[in-house]
């Protein structure tokens, strides 16, 4: 399906009730606020090429201790705005005098939004299944705008990095990727990765990364 | 360099434009790798490069605003962009720009999106010939859209003046040095000036055929701007596979 790409303040349609996400309205018409593509599936919204993370409550997000304060982690997300993990966020029970021995300065970890106020403050929580430390594994960093083509429709995407390259992934939706596996495959799976954040407005990409990955397999096999 | 005798012979200026016509121009969106947004303009015998970072956090944190994003626009002009060296760094008149420039900017940024951030804009004048200024703006404006900032539109701007008595669009260096007036206007595409300054003289009635050069000037750089951002992308695009990103599904 051929996409149009707009610019902000391109008109794009004249039903204010249409008007979604990247858009506004002004004089009843619906014009771009944001240089990306239009999807008019459903309303009409603009699907932003570039931008900077901004948290939402719910997301699953991969961050990294840069201070422990007196009660509160604080947390890089990648994202002009950091996040708070209260003591009481995190999944035992944790004396505020021993923070600095769970989680250190440095350390990665998958959390989730717990919430955010209209003035940007950012509270996360670990408490939930799947969220944990990441002792183990490599951590890589993408444009957040690419992050739904690296899980593709339905998963189809990440399912067949996994399948194919036998590794454990775990997409943050704030732009990180957590990988873990046999050392090749996670640099073969890294590379894909950067394809796809560089080729992410192309169609078939999933068809050129399954070709892309079967052959690296193919030349680690023969350098074996 | 000495005055030119006739700054308009035949109708014609002496680089060979006609009154109503602006020097060639090139925009090149997305030049720079490790900033948010970028853009490489060739305005005449102008090379002007701008960049966009953020939205980011502010530092110093008291300039931080609980409820909008901050703005703040650096032009600067190499000390090689001028025949005579320039001495380096901020001077009365970048100040001065930086702040017009800013302000003709800052209308259209959708600043409530992002409280308690800030949106830095560098712009640098690698080589100058007449209307930096203005040239500054439109590259702005292409790298804050390229950078993902949401905008209600973009701003384009370009300069009248007057030499010989007669207006001319989109001054080059001769001209404004020996001409009698110049009016750099940027404005939105939907009609609103957001910068307008003069400095020499005009009469009234100049001045307001003068407003009507710039804004069709405006209307020709505005498509030039929107097609060197459809250009960053060319022919390939077309993704659509979405899926609305649950990391947690997608995962384990």
């Amino acid at each position: 399906m051929e996409r149009e790409i707009v610019v902000p303040g391109d008109l794009l349609g004249e039903d204010p009730k249409l008007a979604g996400s990247g858009t506004y309205v002004q004089g009843g018409r619906v014009y771009s606020a944001n240089y990306g593509l239009v999807d008019r599936r459903t309303n009409i919204r603009v699907i932003p090429l570039s931008g900077r993370y901004i948290p939402a409550r719910g997301d699953l997000v991969i961050g990294k201790v840069v201070d422990v304060t007196f009660s509160n982690w604080i947390i890089d997300i990648n994202s002009p705005y950091e996040g708070l993990l209260h003591v009481s966020e995190y999944p035992e029970r944790v004396d505020p005098a021993n923070m600095s021995k769970c989680l250190h300065v440095g350390e990665l970890i998958i959390a989730r939004v717990a919430d955010v106020d209209p003035s940007m403050k950012v509270e996360l929580t670990m408490r939930d299944e799947h969220l944990k430390v990441l002792k183990q594994g490599r951590v890589v960093d993408i444009s957040h705008v690419k992050i739904p083509r690296v899980i593709g429709r339905n998963g189809s995407m990440i399912s067949m990095l996994k399948k194919d390259l036998n590794v454990s992934i775990f997409v943050g939706q704030n732009g990180r990727i957590w990988l873990k596996g046999d050392e090749k495959r996670v640099d073969i799976a890294i590379r894909a990765i950067f394809k796809i954040e560089h080729e992410a407005h192309t169609s078939g990409l999933t068809d050129k990364i399954k070709e892309f990955i079967s052959k690296e397999l193919e030349e680690l096999r023969n350098t074996k | 360099m000495t005055k030119p005798e006739k700054l308009i012979v035949d109708g014609k200026r002496l680089d060979g434009r006609g009154l109503n016509e602006l020097r060639p121009i090139r925009f090149k969106a997305g030049v720079l790798k490790r900033a948010d947004g970028s853009c490489y303009l060739e305005f005449g015998g102008n090379k002007v490069m701008a960049a966009v970072y953020g939205p980011r956090e502010v530092h110093p944190r008291h300039l931080q605003n609980a409820s909008r994003a901050i703005v703040r626009y650096r032009y600067n002009m190499a000390a090689f962009s001028v025949e005579e060296r320039k001495r380096p760094g901020p001077d009365r008149r970048s100040i001065e720009i930086s702040k017009v420039s800013r302000e003709a900017l800052e209308s259209v940024i959708m600043q409530e999106l992002y409280p308690r951030s800030a949106i830095d804009i560098f712009v640098e004048i690698l080589q100058a010939d007449a209307g930096t200024r203005v040239a500054g703006i439109n590259a702005a404006s292409v790298a804050l859209a390229d950078a993902g900032i949401p905008m209600r539109c973009l701003v384009s701007a370009c300069a009248v003046g007057k030499v010989d008595g007669e207006l001319v669009l989109d001054l080059n260096k001769d001209e404004d040095n020996y001409g009698q007036a110049d009016l750099p206007v940027a404005m939105n595409q939907f009609g609103e000036i957001t910068l307008c300054q003069m400095d020499g003289h005009m009469t009234e009635e100049e001045f307001g055929r003068a407003l009507d050069m710039a804004i069709e000037g405006c209307k020709k750089l505005h498509q030039m701007q929107r097609q060197a951002l459809i250009e960053k992308y060319g022919e390939m695009v077309s993704p659509a596979e979405e899926a609305h990103a649950d990391g947690g599904e997608a995962n384990e």
